[in-house]
């Protein structure tokens, strides 16, 4: 009885780390400059593909492509932070949406005419294949070490923002930009490395996402509704928020899917609802 | 909006003003009418591009006047396309009842979410717009019994307009009759917004702020204009459903919605003339590349709204109107 339950618990919890990796650097960035960023599962996206055509192409092993997909993605959105998005930073919300969206829809089509419209197929080393069981539950290796790379990486954000310098200037810039400014930190640039990392470990979603939701070019926006209900939920600029809602929201879709099929598709729209009438500002979220 | 203020005048001065008929406007809707004797043979796509200019309009209420952005506009026009093909299938096929049934429900659902849309702002409202349209969109695919799914409503019929006109393969009838409804409910529009609510919508938009400061009803203002251009989107929806006598399961998705903005946001927001030049715009020119791929039509929309986000912040008309304002201020 206990046993399935704990199966879509744990299934739940991989997929909702999963979305923690793809939402956690908008909801930095969204936090410090408000920018709307739609084109950022497009960068989860690119590191999909970076990781697909290392393996596919080069030989690589699935490991080594890791890295090669986080900074795929963060150099990528740094040549587009200081071309095309510093200009629109006090630009209205409709401004940044379109342009974000037209970046998305590029995106898209790139991919469509570079890999074609099919799921792309990746052979996962067998140290990550199958599953290990105990007290009956088993659970996918490839989904334990999903939720430990996630956790690694959700401790090693916290420990950065907590207690180095760079992660007070940031925490200074979500929490009030004017007044940091005022105070003389570089806002614009701290907010510069923080969106490469954001988008760098979208990337790294995006890379290890493949084994589960499978990729092809309408990743960019099919997982786009999902981030943003993750940062909406988790209130922006919060890493310990983005965790819980994506825990949250995975636990729900998955659970959803399996005992509510017919209504599978439509519960996390109502968690998420129910949080924003609850707590509209997200679950830690302060403004 | 057009040109700067010369004098000071109060505020409805300036929108009776703003109110009178220009020459060139009566050249645009005299210029609608060409295609019957100039393209008699591109008249179904004459009258998808008026469909698609009264959907943009309806945007434009929201967006260029009240400054609401929505990504889920798509949502309304899906409803009125469904309602009224739903309407059509179950055997009344009478075309303007057909928009009456669309329009109150695309306006109800509007009505209900208003009070939503009017409490949020910013990325809360890009959220809540966009994820009621993919919930909509989920709904129709789910509702196979109702909407057809993935397959499309087949079987709609509709009667001969006014029981005299029928809807023939050339599209005469399709296009007079969006025609008609467009330039009706652009009549409407144009009233309302050079009314004193249009003016406090555009209140609204420049500070929303300010505008309870000064006593304006806003949240009221937003829930009526909202309703307003859900019901707008709702006939726009059940006209193509009418003339095309079929309801894809497209018209709710959200790439409708985000094409929408880019005409809009193509021909400029804030001006009515925008959306109607924005959907011509777009409507041929996607007509003309219709031999490319849909994948790389839309790299170039994206390359588009790029473009137009760059190098023309407010879109063809503000870029005109800019120009005219520059050559007046050198004469």
């Amino acid at each position: 009885m206990i046993g399935p339950v704990l199966g879509v618990l744990f299934d739940g919890l991989a997929y909702g780390m999963l979305l923690f990796l793809l939402s956690v650097g908008l909801s930095v960035t969204l936090g410090m400059m408000n920018f709307v960023n739609l084109a950022h599962c497009s960068f989860a996206m690119l590191g999909g593909y970076v990781t697909v055509t290392l393996m596919n192409q080069l030989g690589w092993p699935f490991l080594a492509t890791l890295p090669g997909a986080f900074l795929a993605a963060a150099g990528v959105s740094v040549v587009l932070e200081r071309t095309l998005y510093r200009r629109l930073y006090r630009a209205s919300d409709l401004d940044q949406v379109l342009l974000t969206i037209g970046l998305a829809f590029i995106s898209v089509a790139a991919a469509a005419y570079i890999y074609g419209t099919v799921l792309q197929p990746i052979q996962m080393p067998p140290y990550l294949r199958g599953a290990v069981t105990v007290l009956g539950v088993r659970f996918g290796v490839y989904r334990l070490f999903l939720v430990g790379v996630a956790l690694v990486i959700a401790l090693i954000l916290v420990a950065a923002l907590e207690y180095t310098r760079f992660g007070a200037r940031v925490r200074a810039a979500v929490d009030n930009q004017r007044m940091a400014r005022g105070l003389g930190i570089d806002v614009d640039g701290a907010f510069a490395i923080t969106f490469a990392l954001g988008s760098g470990l979208a990337g790294l979603g995006g890379a290890l996402a493949i084994e589960i939701i499978g990729l092809d070019p309408s990743f960019a926006f099919t997982y786009l509704v999902y981030v943003l209900i993750v940062v909406s939920v988790g209130g922006l600029g919060s890493i310990g928020g983005s965790f819980a809602a994506a825990s949250l929201i995975g636990v729900s879709d998955v659970a959803g899917k399996y005992y509510v099929p017919e209504l599978g598709a439509f519960l996390i729209y109502l968690v998420m609802v129910a949080v924003l009438m609850w707590r509209p500002a997200g679950l830690l979220g302060r403004r | 909006m057009t040109g700067t203020p010369r004098t000071l005048v109060g505020p409805l001065a300036w929108a009776k003003a703003e109110a009178r008929w220009r020459p060139v406007e009566a050249v645009f809707w005299v210029a609608t009418l060409l295609p019957f004797v100039l393209v008699p043979s591109y008249l179904v796509l004459a009258s998808q591009i008026a469909i698609t200019a009264l959907f943009a309009l309806s945007l434009d209420l929201i967006l260029g006047y009240a400054g609401i952005v929505s990504l889920g506009h798509a949502a309304f026009f899906g409803l009125g396309a469904y309602a009224a093909g739903i309407v059509s299938k179950s055997g009344w096929g009478e075309p303007l009842s057909g928009l009456v049934v669309a329009a109150v429900a695309a306006g109800s659902v509007g009505f209900a979410t208003s009070f939503v849309i009017a409490r949020f702002r910013h990325l809360a409202l890009i959220m809540i717009t966009l994820g009621l349209g993919v919930l909509l969109h989920e709904a129709a695919n789910k509702a196979h019994w109702l909407t057809g799914g993935a397959d499309g409503l087949q079987g709609v019929r509709t009667w001969p307009l006014l029981a005299y006109f029928r809807f023939d393969l050339y599209g005469y009838t399709a296009y007079a009759y969006s025609l008609v409804v467009l330039f009706v409910v652009f009549l409407a529009a144009r009233r309302m917004t050079n009314s004193p609510f249009g003016l406090a919508l555009r209140g609204i938009r420049e500070n929303a702020t300010r505008m309870p400061a000064i006593g304006a009803p806003s949240r009221a203002h937003i829930r009526r204009v909202y309703t307003m251009a859900a019901v707008i989107a709702g006939v726009a929806g059940a006209l193509l459903a009418q003339t095309t006598e079929t309801v894809a399961l497209e018209v709710l998705s959200f790439q409708r919605s985000a094409e929408l903005l880019v005409m809009l946001v193509l021909g400029g927001a804030g001006r009515l003339y925008g959306g109607l030049v924005g959907a011509i715009i777009f409507m041929v020119a996607r007509d003309r590349f219709s031999g490319i791929n849909p994948q790389y039509w839309y790299f170039w929309i994206g390359m588009l709204l790029v473009a137009v986000v760059m190098l023309l912040p407010n879109g063809i008309l503000g870029g005109l109107a800019r120009i005219r304002a520059e050559r007046r201020r050198a004469a």
